[in-house]
């Protein structure tokens, strides 16, 4: 399979910080691919960077074949990525519809943008229950199907998850990382960050351990959740 | 006249004060709202406004409808540039360097002003009809005052209507909540603020054209103390909400229309400053804030 997204070899910083000091990565088409790695190590950055919120100092990002390293945010959303941030960052003060309606900001196509509204609902029948109501009025677990919901609406051909279980139940969790395999079934390319390796590692082809701005170990998600070195340091012996 | 029907016509006066406050303070809020900036410089943008209708009406022979739209356009556009090129450079760095650069451009624009159209004060053309007046009952109602308060309405539900209903509305909203994940969604965040800034200062310039009408002078400093009011208004009603700024606006002009008409004209600046100290002093999110939560 062709490599859809191509990282390599970037350099990003907060200020002075050196945050992420040469990661190179690679996602190919129909996989899930998990970066794991503990709090700081720079997993966020690196979708951040891919999203176009922060800009490499050195290094390329290529997707499909082509450099979107340094473009703005919205160009990167209208070439295909998008991101469900950490944190979910819903927009708590509008609709369960406006901010799926936000998700397909970068379309014009209403039809589409209609179809793909009711794809969502079908998806997450909750949030058709629930499409006028405030969305800061959801349950955590609604939120974080809104914001993938959301993410869905730009109809990405690759899609970011950053940490997407966090202060999840863990029965949640597994509705979560449920849907996120059925996404990938139906087509879309997954990045998923998350510090839970376990249930990343148990739904991932391959996966990048990232540790202090760098990428310690990779392999498939066999390999590396059978690890000495993965088991002592991420899944708790 | 008796007691009651002098009530009623300060308040009539002081609505229509109030819908000039209003507009203004529309800008003031938007702008605080998407890119936390106190933009000093608005009300010398409602002065541009003002003048811009002055020589729609006065050199092109424009009417007063005309004018009032070719103002809004045009300043609405300075409004861009200005956002373009004094506060777009600084949307990195700290708040108060945003907020020196807006007492900047509030006296570039105020004495460059004055350079063009001379400091001294201007007459606005009589383009309505003065002595069209509605007696109702004891009380009057002059044309100007059915105008101002007419067109404040009209465009606060096209304001109403642009934020809740349209995609910019949407994206401004967004951005104003989020930036950041608003850009994730596609929004292009400069082109929002830049039309946050259009819509803001196309709105103060309906305000300057209407005083213009109202109190038929003009001139480069008339922006100063109602800039300063507005911002009174939109702290008083919770900055950063759009209602908040009209309620906001109206009491304020009401105040001041009682202040000058029961005790003395010489303490309406001071009753409009002491308010912003007691809304300051006991609710600092003011009518309709939210508790401010300072997002991380």
């Amino acid at each position: 399979m062709p490599d859809m997204l191509e990282i390599k070899d970037i350099h990003v910083y907060y200020g002075a910080i050196h945050a992420i000091k040469g990661v190179s990565l690679t996602v190919r088409q129909g996989e899930i691919v998990t970066l794991i790695g503990s709090n700081g190590a720079g997993k966020s950055t690196t979708l951040r960077t891919i999203s176009g919120l922060l800009k490499p100092k050195e290094g390329d990002i290529l997707f499909e074949g082509e450099s979107i390293a340094g473009r703005p945010a919205q160009q990167i959303v209208k070439a295909g990525i998008s991101q469900v941030p950490e944190g979910r960052r819903i927009f708590a003060n509008m609709t369960v519809l406006e901010n799926l309606e936000l998700g397909a900001y970068s379309r014009d196509d209403a039809d589409g943008i209609a179809a793909d509204m009711d794809m969502v609902f079908g998806r997450f029948p909750r949030l058709l229950e629930r499409k006028e109501q405030a969305a800061g009025t959801l349950s955590g677990g609604e939120q974080q199907m809104l914001a993938m919901g959301r993410a869905l609406m730009s109809r990405p051909r690759l899609l970011l998850l950053d940490e997407p279980s966090m202060g999840l139940a863990p029965l949640l969790i597994r509705e979560i990382f449920n849907i996120i395999v059925d996404i990938n079934k139906t087509g879309t390319t997954v990045l998923l960050v998350e510090q839970n390796a376990n249930m990343a590692l148990s739904i991932a082809h391959r996966a990048y351990v990232l540790e202090t701005g760098r990428i310690a170990l990779s392999g498939s998600a066999k390999e590396l959740a059978a690890s000495e070195e993965v088991r002592k340091a991420y899944l708790g012996g | 006249m008796d007691f009651m029907s002098q009530v009623v016509q300060q308040l009539i006066n002081g609505v229509s004060l109030g819908s000039i406050y209003a507009l203004i303070a529309l800008g003031y809020t938007m702008v605080y709202g998407i890119i936390k900036l106190i933009n000093f410089a608005h009300g010398d943008i409602y002065m541009v406004g003002a003048y811009i209708g002055f020589f729609a009406v006065a050199q092109a022979g424009l009417g007063i409808f005309p004018a009032l739209v070719v103002s809004m356009v045009v300043t609405g556009l300075i409004g861009c540039l200005v956002e373009r090129i004094a506060y777009k450079p600084l949307r990195h760095a700290p708040r108060i360097s945003l907020l020196i650069t807006a007492i900047g451009v509030s006296f570039f624009l105020e004495y460059t002003s004055m350079l063009f159209v001379s400091p001294t004060p201007r007459t606005f053309p009589e383009v309505f009809d003065s002595s069209v007046a509605f007696h109702i009952g004891d009380f009057i109602v002059n044309g100007q005052q059915v105008l101002i308060f007419a067109i404040t309405f009209v465009l606060t539900v096209l304001l109403t209507y642009i934020v809740q209903k349209t995609k910019i509305g949407k994206a401004m909203r967004a951005v104003s909540f989020d930036t950041e994940t608003a850009q994730l969604m596609g929004v292009d965040a400069d082109r929002v603020i830049g039309a946050t800034f259009g819509i803001g200062s196309a709105l103060a310039a309906a305000g300057g054209v209407l005083v213009g009408v109202y109190y038929n002078s003009i001139d480069p400093l008339m922006g100063i103390m109602p800039g300063l009011k507005a911002f009174v208004a939109a702290v008083l009603g919770g900055i950063g909400s759009l209602p908040g700024a009209v309620v906001g606006g109206l009491i304020l002009g009401v105040i001041e229309a009682f202040v000058s008409g029961f005790l003395s004209s010489t303490f309406r600046d001071a009753a409009a400053f002491a308010i912003l100290i007691l809304v300051l002093l006991f609710r600092p999110s003011g009518i309709f804030g939210r508790d401010s939560q300072e997002k991380v």
